[in-house]
């Protein structure tokens, strides 16, 4: 009874996301107060409708509820009460309810801070939103239904993915997708812009903070997933240019580009049509990521379940929101730019290298995932472009980005004369290079990478320090909370950078045959096998190793690998034993048992400076989130403003 | 106008390649396409072991019974896919199976292989990808069937499917053993 009133919920909130996306439309190009005042309350009912549908799955899940298909096949009774709830957005139909989900909490955050903006502006926005509700609630809807039952009731579930019974799977989903949606709230906005004509920079003001909020989102997102893969898949590796990470990589890149330009918008009224296109493009590439992954078109280790009707049903409902939206730009978009004039050495033009450099690496991104479609499309196989490729690219696109960032907040707006920051910067770059050659000679096991590490990190922390010291002077120290936001996501970037060349260049591994009691030393620690130990988890069964890491006579941890064998279905999973710290990671990950004397397969490693890879993205998303508290997104909204 | 219409060309473009995508999808084939090399010796070569860089092997060392030459890289997604298809055809002894680790880090391709469980008779790296341009490989998950005498008889591009091991690689191998 309870899974048919999820259904009826399901239904409801799509019958008001239809009304939303319609009435207050109608409204606002009629000049029908009333029609656009349904807005807020219908977006209220959505969420309610679809929190009540999301409430009941989750209790299905609780519950053990196995005559509904999806909980059939991703629980199980022995499944932990902590996993039973993340076990909701475990597969594809729970995963896209929690989307919708996340769209609706948007929308209504959207109606609730929006009381300053225009009737007509919101009752757009609050539409194109109603629109995008529309797609995906039918979608989950008529090819994707998580309520359907299974007649007669499985005895048991078939458990959720251990892969997945992780505490960083409880996050990872929700904050990208808080991220994903949240693109839709600037997307909203310039559809509202293009459909009425004039490009209101009040608007870009007010749209800004939620870009940004989204941003940080997928930032951690990513992040977390990032970390999530490094420690529970057992390879040491933090990214691997897979089709589903790419997914959210290019609209992690076109969102980063976006918050520039419309900073510049905002504040110059120079970029109006670019920053319409990448807010449309930001959106879009969302919506391709979730193309990617749900329709099966691309092989990739996040194996969903693919389905070519869902291909199809997202495809028509990509090629409607996308055609639509750039056909609407193809017409509406602004033909002359009204902002500030601005000459060749100007922060414009940082900030416009900064937009193309990202914007074209997302697009390598999109060619490089999409080469072994077109490959097999034009019948050459089905070939991977793997990270020579996009290793290669990436290196040559940020490392312009990496030498221009700290001119950006340095140069002025319009006009600036081009030696004064060279002048400012000049020092910091010879102590960046000096540095890097120190590091040559001294750092154990350095490289080429090694120097880069060193070079682009006090390069980026130097000029941004440079930055806030001419701050002290020029202001006396007057600091709006964008400009420290900027500065602690630029630092952010810095320890993003070091870590990764760092931990790239730097680190040492070893796979051994590991006999009880046997030794083994890597980069000055010594690693003692201990054996192993058969115990048992609550929904399955693990040999648990034991080694001990000792530097000279120092004790620095016990570690106890796991590896895993799940009740139900017999997957096996490794866990690795890490001790972190700040400057260096020990990972030990087991293989397979070499025989009956206790021995195993093990890998260890030492990775430096593995953490900063995701404390930097941490620090970036931080700023991101800091620049939001600034008062000037505070200033009244004046409705008329015939500058535009 | 002109310049405004180009993001909407290209996202038609970039449309159109999905939809084939998706339409190819549902009616998956991988067949093998046609290779200059077939029927013909395969190329010279001279390759160290994975793991063993002092050691070399060559196409004469291969000859004897026919061979499948399996290539793959740590890098490449589409050889996890195709990976226990490899190993069942390895272990069920029809066929030796040689790997060939294209463009690849050693340390990389160990890693993949402890990882994901090594079934083949001998792996050959081809670190640089020199030797993989006179076999024509261009990428990988290829796979090159090679009879007792080192010609070349049959060549995949892609992941290798159980469809394409009972319906292409089986009735291959019983016209291999019966011709001598």
């Amino acid at each position: 009874m309870l899974p048919e009133l999820g259904q009826i919920a399901l239904i409801l909130a799509l019958l008001l996301a239809v009304l939303l996306a319609t009435v207050p439309l109608i409204g606002a190009q009629r000049g029908n107060n009333a029609w656009m005042l349904t807005a807020r309350p219908l977006v209220y009912g959505q969420l309610l409708f679809i929190a009540t549908a999301y409430a009941l799955l989750t209790y299905a899940f609780v519950a053990h509820d196995f005559s509904v298909a999806y909980v059939a096949s991703n629980s199980n009774s022995l499944l932990p009460t902590l996993y039973q709830y993340p076990a909701v957005w475990g597969a594809h139909e729970g995963s896209l309810l929690l989307w919708v989900l996340i769209l609706a909490i948007w929308t209504v955050a959207v109606a609730v801070f929006s009381k300053k903006l225009p009737q007509i502006v919101i009752a757009r926005v609050l539409a194109v939103m109603g629109w995008i509700s529309v797609g995906f609630l039918s979608f989950l809807i008529f090819t994707s239904d998580p309520f359907a039952r299974l007649l007669p009731a499985a005895q048991e579930g078939n458990d959720l993915n251990p892969v997945l019974q992780d505490p960083g799977m409880i996050f990872h989903p929700p904050l990208l997708y808080t991220g994903y949606v949240g693109f839709a709230v600037a997307f909203a906005f310039a559809i509202a812009a293009l459909i009425d004509g004039n490009v209101n920079v009040q608007w870009v003001r007010w749209a800004r903070p939620w870009t940004n909020v989204a941003w940080g989102f997928l930032t951690w997102g990513i992040a977390l997933g990032s970390f999530w893969a490094y420690y529970e898949l057992g390879w040491g590796g933090w990214w691997f240019w897979d089709p589903v990470e790419n997914a959210s990589f290019m609209p992690w890149l076109v969102g980063l580009a976006l918050l520039h330009s419309q900073a510049v918008t905002e504040k110059r009224g120079s970029f109006r049509s670019w920053t319409l296109l990448l807010a449309i493009a930001a959106f879009s590439l969302s919506l391709l990521g979730t193309f990617l992954v749900r329709s099966g078109v691309l092989t990739s280790v996040h194996a969903f379940a693919s389905d070519p009707r869902r291909g199809l049903f997202i495809l028509t409902f990509l090629a409607i929101v996308i055609g639509g939206s750039l056909l609407l730009f193809a017409f509406r978009a602004p033909t002359e730019e009204k902002g500030q004039p601005f000459v060749a050495a100007s922060r414009e033009t940082l900030l416009l290298a900064n937009n193309l450099l990202l914007s074209a690496a997302a697009f390598m991104i999109l060619l490089g995932t999409l080469y072994p479609l077109l490959a097999e499309a034009l019948n050459l196989g089905k070939i991977s472009v793997g990270s020579p490729y996009f290793g290669l690219l990436f290196t040559i696109l940020m490392t312009p980005l990496v030498l221009l960032l700290p001119f950006g907040p340095l140069t002025r707006w319009q006009r600036e004369q081009p030696d004064k920051p060279m002048r400012m910067l000049a020092p910091w770059g010879l102590l960046a290079l000096a540095a890097g050659a120190i590091a040559f000679f001294a750092w154990p096991g350095g490289t080429a990478k090694t120097v880069a590490a060193c070079v682009a990190g006090i390069w980026l922390v130097f000029g941004t320090l440079r930055f806030v010291r001419e701050r002290f002077v020029q202001a006396k120290g007057r600091f709006t909370a964008e400009m420290i936001g900027m500065c602690l996501a630029h630092v952010g970037l810095a320890v993003f950078f070091f870590g990764v060349l760092v931990t790239e260049s730097t680190s040492v591994e070893k796979d051994v045959a590991a006999k009880p009691g046997q030794h083994f030393q890597l980069r000055g620690y010594d690693f003692r096998f201990d054996g192993t130990q058969a115990i048992q988890g609550p929904n399955y069964q693990a040999d648990r190793g034991t080694v001990l890491v000792t530097r000279g006579d120092r004790l620095i941890n016990t570690m106890h690998p796991e590896k895993r064998a799940y009740v139900s279905g017999g997957s096996i999973m490794t866990e690795t034993a890490i001790d972190g710290t700040m400057f260096r990671d020990l990972y030990v990950a087991m293989g397979d048992s070499l025989g009956n004397d206790g021995s195993w397969a093990l890998r260890l490693h030492v990775k430096p400076f593995v953490r900063w890879i995701w404390l930097g993205a941490l620090m970036m998303a931080f700023g991101a989130f800091v620049v939001t508290v600034d008062k000037r997104f505070r200033r009244p909204v004046v409705v008329m403003d015939a500058n535009g | 106008m002109i310049r405004r219409l180009l993001p909407l060309v290209a996202f038609i473009l970039l449309a159109s390649l999905l939809y084939v995508g998706v339409r190819m999808n549902s009616g998956r084939d991988n067949s093998a396409i046609p290779s200059p090399l077939i029927d013909k010796p395969a190329p010279a070569f001279s390759l160290p072991v994975l793991g063993d860089a002092t050691r070399k092997i060559g196409n004469k060392d291969l000859l004897g019974a026919p061979y499948l030459l399996n290539v793959w890289g740590s890098w490449c997604v589409n050889c996890r896919e195709e990976h226990p298809q490899i190993t069942a055809l390895a272990r069920s002894g029809k066929v030796r199976v040689i790997g060939y680790d294209y463009k690849d880090a050693p340390e990389d391709g160990q890693r993949w292989l402890a990882q994901f469980g090594n079934p083949y008779e001998i792996v050959i790296a081809d670190q640089d990808g020199q030797a993989a341009l006179d076999w024509g490989i261009y990428g990988a998950p290829e796979t090159f069937l090679v009879d007792a005498r080192g010609i070349i008889r049959w060549k995949a591009v892609g992941a290798i499917s159980d469809e394409v091991i009972q319906q292409q690689i089986e009735p291959q191998l019983a016209k291999l053993a019966a011709s001598p």
